[in-house]
């Protein structure tokens, strides 16, 4: 057996060690921040894309972008990281988890103070009210950071309204426009006329906001975790009652909880969508027909309305518990992200909503609306008004078992089940029980 | 003269169980202390407000309808598989003894289904019956039958029961195939002397002798349904449409990692850590004991 001598080790390999320690010391002083995220395919190359741009801009903090699976999978795995003591520097939530996150208060540090502490210039005017509006807390001051956010939308199908006898240059406005397009369609022999995705966020959550009317007591929970819901009210009983009505005549086929429906549009088997504004790529890939993309329909009878409509998507929530020096580096690289042109870039290729008004005006200077009509529709819908306090967002507990209960009770309706003010009812009742947990369990 | 190997150090055998001791300790007994802990719990998702409720998780169980819902949505399904999974394997072995020609061949391919993951099971069954362009989906319209799991109740469970039952024949196959295979056969030619048909045959003979068989596998069986459905289901109708197809394991996950309600959801697992206690007694208990090989 030979024993390790250091006297054998040669000058050469010495050198060679000293070497690989000194290249590898500007590696070790750099500081790395983590990023937990839930875009897959092209959004997922266009996140590294922002860590790369980012790192390659500066060498103090190198920005680690994780992929964490869903939404839901990527929250459930820093709720865990942070129980066991070491959270990511930056999380990816879903706008339903923002509550959750919210009252959170030891877990994470709002984005406001981490812009002041670090220093960085951030002026909260330039982003869209819409938009910073749900991701802000009482007083008005943003909480998490606005990443990608999507609206509900209307789609429909050029071709389909053409062979219907349909103006294929005219969004249907209202409700009642839509399904007097959609008898039309279906004597024209298309087997679906309309299809929905994310039920609950368009015909109710986007539905009371586009409508001004609140979907929860406190100021849809922005006023304090008592709030309760409030989607029983005659008008919402009427929209419901009115899709279970269109079912029936065939006008509207149930595709599914989440965006199932959008493969019905682009397939061509549906000829009018409502659904995520984010559907857009999709969408433009994949279909093989000439579409359009208009307004969320409404209600002409109801006073207010069209008011605003609301976000989904995602924000980014910055953990507490890292190294203080790290936080330098996590407002660097929001400041970073808030560039004009890189949020304008991020809002044409994704179909996401420009975060700030400056994103958007570059957006339009550069022609991009005019060159890919409907594009701006979504942003519109935000912008064109100033939020009131029934379209300012929604601030509630549970809120991913809340759609889930509205789910199931919808999907009561659209089988026949039972009635809309029932299915209604019910799920005011049962999300009330998780509010009500919410509240005793965040005192 | 004592021709065993004595050892006389009293560490050893602890030494040799200690990791099986580990494993089980950390794999087993530590999460279902934690899951018993929390069930006593009612905290937020981080864990920063955290109160001690005593029973009040368990008594907002009993008064949860959706809860009370789920048993029997789990009932009616874990019947199900175990019924039509058993008869049906039961069914495939006996015409799988019969062959004698190419046997091997018919053996491996039922037995093939047992390596497909759970959650390829759900999707493979999904697409098969995807209301837009499934193949049986097509099948079954020339027939007359519309189906859409998305919608009908009816329809989402019976998709995650044949998508269980397919998962689990090769499975019980493989034990059925083994009973009848040790069954004498002097006993069924001495039926077949006395002028015993083969239903006779099989109902008065063969299938009471494959009784221990049959009750080991309807145990094994409602614990599959029970528990590794799981990946079926959610790969598949992830508990609906409404909760039609949403049983208790399922709920534990939706409620615990989805609704981030991990008060609920620990209490809800420890129900169903007393129902496995039940069936675990009761194989050992009755089927080990009482039914004879």
């Amino acid at each position: 057996m030979t024993r390790l001598n250091p006297s054998r080790f040669s000058p050469v390999a010495i050198g060679i060690a000293t070497i690989a320690l000194f290249t590898a010391l500007p590696a070790a002083a750099q500081t790395e921040i983590q990023w937990w995220h839930a875009m897959t395919g092209a959004l997922g190359d266009r996140v590294n894309d922002f860590a790369k741009d980012f790192n390659a801009s500066q060498s103090q903090y190198k920005v680690v972008p994780v992929f964490k699976g869903s939404y839901a999978e990527t929250m459930t795995a820093a709720i865990a990281a942070t129980r066991a003591g070491n959270p990511p520097h930056i999380v990816q939530v879903f706008e339903v988890g923002t509550a959750t996150m919210m009252s959170a208060k030891k877990s994470v540090k709002p984005v406001h103070e981490l812009m002041r502490e670090a220093g960085e210039k951030f002026d909260p005017k330039a982003y869209v009210s819409a938009v910073t509006g749900y991701f802000s807390d009482a007083k008005g001051n943003l909480v998490s950071f606005p990443f990608n956010s999507s609206t509900t939308v209307f789609y429909y199908n050029k071709d389909a309204f053409k062979r219907a006898g349909l103006d294929p240059n005219k969004s249907p406005a209202t409700w009642p426009e839509v399904m007097a397009a959609a008898a039309k369609i279906k004597v024209a022999g298309d087997k679906c006329a309309f299809s929905s995705g994310w039920q609950s966020w368009v015909h109710l959550e986007n539905f009371s906001a586009w409508h001004n009317v609140p979907f929860a007591s406190k100021n849809n929970g922005f006023g304090g975790t008592d709030a309760r819901l409030m989607f029983n009210s005659p008008l919402h009983e009427k929209h419901i009652a009115n899709m279970a009505d269109w079912m029936k005549k065939g006008y509207f086929t149930y595709g599914g909880r989440t965006n199932e429906a959008e493969s019905k549009f682009f397939s061509g088997e549906c000829a009018m969508l409502t659904s995520s504004s984010a559907a857009y790529a999709n969408i433009k890939r994949n279909a093989k027909f000439d579409w359009a993309v208009g307004p969320l329909p409404y209600y002409r009878d109801v006073p207010g309305a069209p008011q605003n409509t609301i976000i989904g998507g995602a924000s980014l929530w910055v953990m507490n518990g890292k190294p203080a020096g790290d936080y330098k580096g996590v407002a660097k690289f929001f400041t970073f992200l808030s560039d004009p042109q890189r949020q304008a870039t991020w809002h044409q290729v994704t179909g996401y909503l420009p975060i700030t008004h400056a994103a958007y005006e570059v957006t339009k200077k550069a022609g991009f609306y005019d060159k890919n009509p409907g594009t701006d529709v979504s942003v519109k819908q935000m912008i064109e008004k100033d939020v009131t306090l029934s379209s300012r967002g929604l601030r509630l507990g549970n809120f991913v078992q809340i759609r889930a209960v509205i789910d199931e009770e919808l999907e009561g309706v659209w089988s026949g089940k039972q009635t809309a003010k029932a299915a209604l009812d019910n799920a005011v009742k049962r999300g009330n029980e998780q509010l009500e947990k919410f509240q005793s369990a965040n005192k | 003269m004592e021709k065993r190997v004595v050892f006389d150090s009293k560490l050893l055998p602890y030494l040799l169980i200690a990791p099986q001791l580990v494993i089980t300790g950390v794999f087993f007994f530590w999460p279902a202390g934690q899951a018993l802990y929390q069930s006593f719990l009612e905290q937020d998702a981080f864990g920063n407000s955290v109160t001690f409720v005593g029973l009040k998780n368990f008594i907002a169980l009993l008064h949860d309808e959706t809860y009370l819902e789920s048993f029997k949505t789990t009932a009616i399904f874990s019947v199900a598989v175990a019924v039509l999974g058993l008869s049906l394997s039961l069914f495939l072995a006996t015409q799988a003894d019969r062959v004698i020609k190419g046997s091997r061949w018919y053996r491996t391919v039922l037995i093939a289904p047992y390596a497909v993951a759970p959650a390829i099971v759900g999707v493979l069954w999904m697409f098969l019956l995807s209301p837009s362009l499934g193949l049986l989906t097509h099948a079954l319209a020339a027939v007359g039958i519309e189906w859409d799991h998305n919608m009908n109740q009816t329809q989402g469970l019976l998709l995650v029961i044949v998508a269980a039952v397919w998962k689990q024949i090769s499975y019980n196959f493989i034990f059925f195939l083994a009973g009848l295979q040790s069954i004498p056969k002097s006993l069924i030619e001495a039926a077949s002397i006395d002028g015993a048909g083969r239903t006779r045959r099989f109902w008065d003979i063969i299938f009471p002798l494959l009784t221990p068989t049959t009750f080991f596998l309807f145990v094994v069986n409602m614990v599959y349904a029970f528990f590794d459905t799981f990946a079926i289901i959610d790969a598949s109708t992830k508990g609906g449409p409404g909760r039609a197809t949403e049983i208790l394991v399922y709920k534990v996950y939706h409620d615990g990692f989805k609704g981030l309600d991990l008060g609920a959801s620990a209490a809800q697992s420890v129900v169903l850590m007393v129902i496995v206690i039940a069936l675990t007694f009761l194989q050992f208990r009755y089927v080990e004991r009482k039914v004879q090989y």
